[in-house]
């Protein structure tokens, strides 16, 4: 039992950090970036093939792939959206990851391929009895909390920040007062694309196998997560990532035999549950679902 | 006048699809399953299009209806002496009996639906990406418990196999036009209006008196019905179903199928539909070599998906409201009126009266009479 919930923290933790990329840009643009997943895979195939170089440039080889794709993703493929109807936007970032899904299927087949540079962090920190405690647990709760305050530092503290906020309330009226729309967006992709190398990062240590749709599952829970806690904001959502996470290992753990196989439904009609009651999300302030509802 | 507006609307889908029916029927066997493919996805998409279409809501959670239509259409008709011995498992009552085809149809059309009902009575009172994300939630309990519960579905997400393979171009063809007709019928009804009407301006519809929570429960339990009948018509297609077969990847295709045709009138589902569909078959069939009569085309595997999405990005980009723009196509002379009227009045809003017709207002599509694009975030 607490075992489980040792193992749901490193899974919740993973998702919240997903989710922190996802809200950062839906919060600058109101995208809702399918193919961010991309850009998770994308940095494990990067970890991948750069397996016998140093660790430390494998590392940094990972954090340029990501950030370089985002940016590219959104030249091509955003950028001209911009102003289109959210389901067509959204849509269109679907697109891009079938796309690059197929691409990842031709360049390293449907088998996985395995990257294990930071396999060592598998290994237990310490332990209490038989309670285990891994390294990676410990490096994705650090990078989560370091990365949502680093986040937030750049939102609150920050010209760009500002600007970002700016332009997240009123995208027009920004533009208007002299915010450079494309510097804003092109900072909070190459933001989440820092976010996304983070992930591939750690994520490969949990499962070193990197199969084409590596990034896109993990994309899809965080995303429900996100809306589950309250994408307006970016510490609701990432506490909904989390608890997301938390949520379907630990079910998924501690479920007796005969309905572990269904932990999926329990985790997902929680979010239902959840969502008749606080359509906003579980953290949103309260107040704020009024308009939301008919 | 109404009837005949809504009948005007009915010509171009119709005619499309009876046009994919008979040129499938001059091909090969092979390659007559494309077509039946796109027949099928034309239905698929009209059921998604009847609700997001008419209320503007997202929802990722129609392929459930369409899921177990495909199971209870397949499962009813599978003759009881294999099905005891292929589905040891199975719940009694659908173990020992089995029907004929069309009443597997009604059936399945049945089950979805109830389920839609069940389903929508509390959902529908989300909107915006709320809703998006808890129809999202139903199809992930759908796919998780058609693959494990035993007494529903074969054992641990196997093939359900053995299905009489009765879908050809004819029932394809008829379905999809059955479907059309149902929506058209819903669209120009009183109800389908009101829906359309919470879909332009909510607040508005709210205040004369607009009960949006039931509007848009008729309008999902309708979609589920259609989306279990097409459920029926795709397990009759291919003879099997998987869960993963009525999963994530037809729920973004169809959902992409209708946006690239333009999410607000029947014609862009249709014409979306038959597009992307004949596309992916033809992309997927030159993995293994497509004879384009001086040459032979052959694309490695993967390249099918990595050239529709790319197609799918470049027609939204030159398209963001999709290839019709969301409006009908309008048969006769209400056309050539609203051309001319606009080549004398520049103005958008000069052109709209014009194009009238006789139409009611909710089937006029006048360059600012655009439906409102689906909501994600709200």
């Amino acid at each position: 039992m607490l075992q489980a919930i040792i193992d749901s923290i490193a899974v919740g933790a993973l998702y919240a950090l997903v989710a922190v990329g996802l809200a950062l840009v839906f919060g600058v643009m109101r995208l809702i970036n399918f193919a961010y997943g991309e850009l998770i895979t994308a940095g494990a195939y990067s970890l991948y093939v750069t397996r016998h170089l140093p660790l430390v440039a494998s590392i940094v080889i990972c954090f340029v792939v990501c950030v370089v794709m985002a940016l590219v993703i959104e030249r091509i493929a955003f950028r001209p959206l911009r102003g289109a109807p959210p389901a067509t936007t959204m849509i269109a970032t679907f697109a891009v990851a079938f796309a690059l899904e197929a691409l990842w299927l031709i360049a390293f087949t449907p088998q996985g391929q395995t990257a294990d540079l930071l396999s060592s962090l598998n290994q237990a920190a310490f332990h209490i009895g038989n309670l285990y405690l891994r390294w990676v647990t410990i490096a994705e709760l650090v990078a989560g909390v370091v990365l949502l305050g680093g986040t937030a530092l750049i939102l609150e503290r920050t010209t760009i920040g500002l600007q970002m906020r700016a332009a997240a309330a009123d995208f027009r009226a920004a533009r208007l007062l002299g915010v450079r729309a494309n510097r804003v967006i092109r900072f909070a992709f190459a933001l989440s694309g820092v976010l996304a190398a983070v992930v591939s990062l750690l994520l490969t240590v949990q499962q070193p196998l990197v199969t084409p749709t590596f990034g896109f599952e993990v994309t899809i829970l965080a995303l429900v997560g996100a809306v589950f806690g309250g994408i307006d904001r970016l510490l609701t959502a990432t506490a909904g990532g989390f608890l997301i996470g938390f949520i379907s290992s630990f079910l998924g753990d501690e479920l007796p035999a005969s309905l572990s196989s269904f932990s999926t439904s329990f985790t997902f009609a929680v979010v239902i549950l959840v969502l008749l009651v606080r359509p906003a999300g579980l953290l949103a302030p309260l107040g704020q679902s009024s308009v939301d509802r008919v | 006048m109404r009837a005949l507006a809504a009948a005007r609307t009915l010509v171009a889908p119709v005619a499309l699809i009876i046009a994919v029916g008979l040129y499938g029927h001059t091909t090969s066997i092979a390659t007559q399953q494309n077509f039946i493919t796109a027949l099928v996805a034309v239905t698929i998409v009209i059921g998604l299009y009847v609700f997001m279409g008419n209320s503007g809501v997202i929802s990722f959670g129609q392929v459930s209806f369409v899921a177990v239509g495909a199971y209870a259409a397949g499962e009813l008709t599978i003759p009881t002496g294999p099905k005891h011995f292929v589905l040891p498992t199975l719940w009694s009552f659908l173990a020992n009996h089995s029907v004929a085809n069309v009443p597997s149809l009604a059936i399945a059309t049945g089950v979805g639906a109830v389920y839609a009902l069940a389903v929508g009575l509390p959902l529908m009172r989300l909107s915006g990406l709320s809703a998006g994300i808890a129809t999202f939630a139903v199809l992930e309990i759908t796919y998780n418990v058609l693959t494990f519960w035993d007494k529903i579905a074969p054992q641990s997400g196997q093939t359900l196999s053995l299905v009489p393979t009765s879908t050809g171009l004819l029932q394809a063809t008829v379905g999809a036009i059955i479907a059309a007709i149902a929506a058209v019928m819903y669209q120009s009804s009183r109800r389908g209006r009101l829906l359309r009407a919470s879909r332009e301006d909510q607040s508005a519809a709210l205040a004369v008196g607009v009960n949006i929570h039931r509007e848009r429960l008729i309008a999902f339990t309708l979609s589920g019905a259609i989306s279990g009948f097409a459920g029926g018509l795709l397990v009759h297609q291919i003879g099997s179903i998987t869960p993963s077969q009525v999963y994530l990847e037809l729920t973004f295709l169809s959902l992409a199928m209708l946006v690239v045709g333009g999410v607000g009138s029947l014609w862009g589902a249709v014409l979306g539909a038959v597009i992307v569909s004949l596309l992916d078959s033809y992309l997927l069939q030159a993995e293994n070599g497509l004879s384009l009569g001086l040459f032979t085309l052959t694309l490695p595997a993967g390249a099918a998906d990595g050239i529709l999405g790319v197609a799918m990005l470049a027609m939204l980009i030159l398209r963001p409201r999709g290839l019709t723009g969301g409006h009908e196509w309008d048969v006769g002379f209400a056309r050539v009126r609203r051309w001319r009227s606009r080549k004398s009045a520049p103005t958008a809003a000069a052109a709209r009266p014009a194009a009238g017709g006789g139409g009611p207002a909710a089937e006029k599509t006048g360059p600012e009479g655009q439906p409102k694009t689906t909501e994600t975030a709200s």
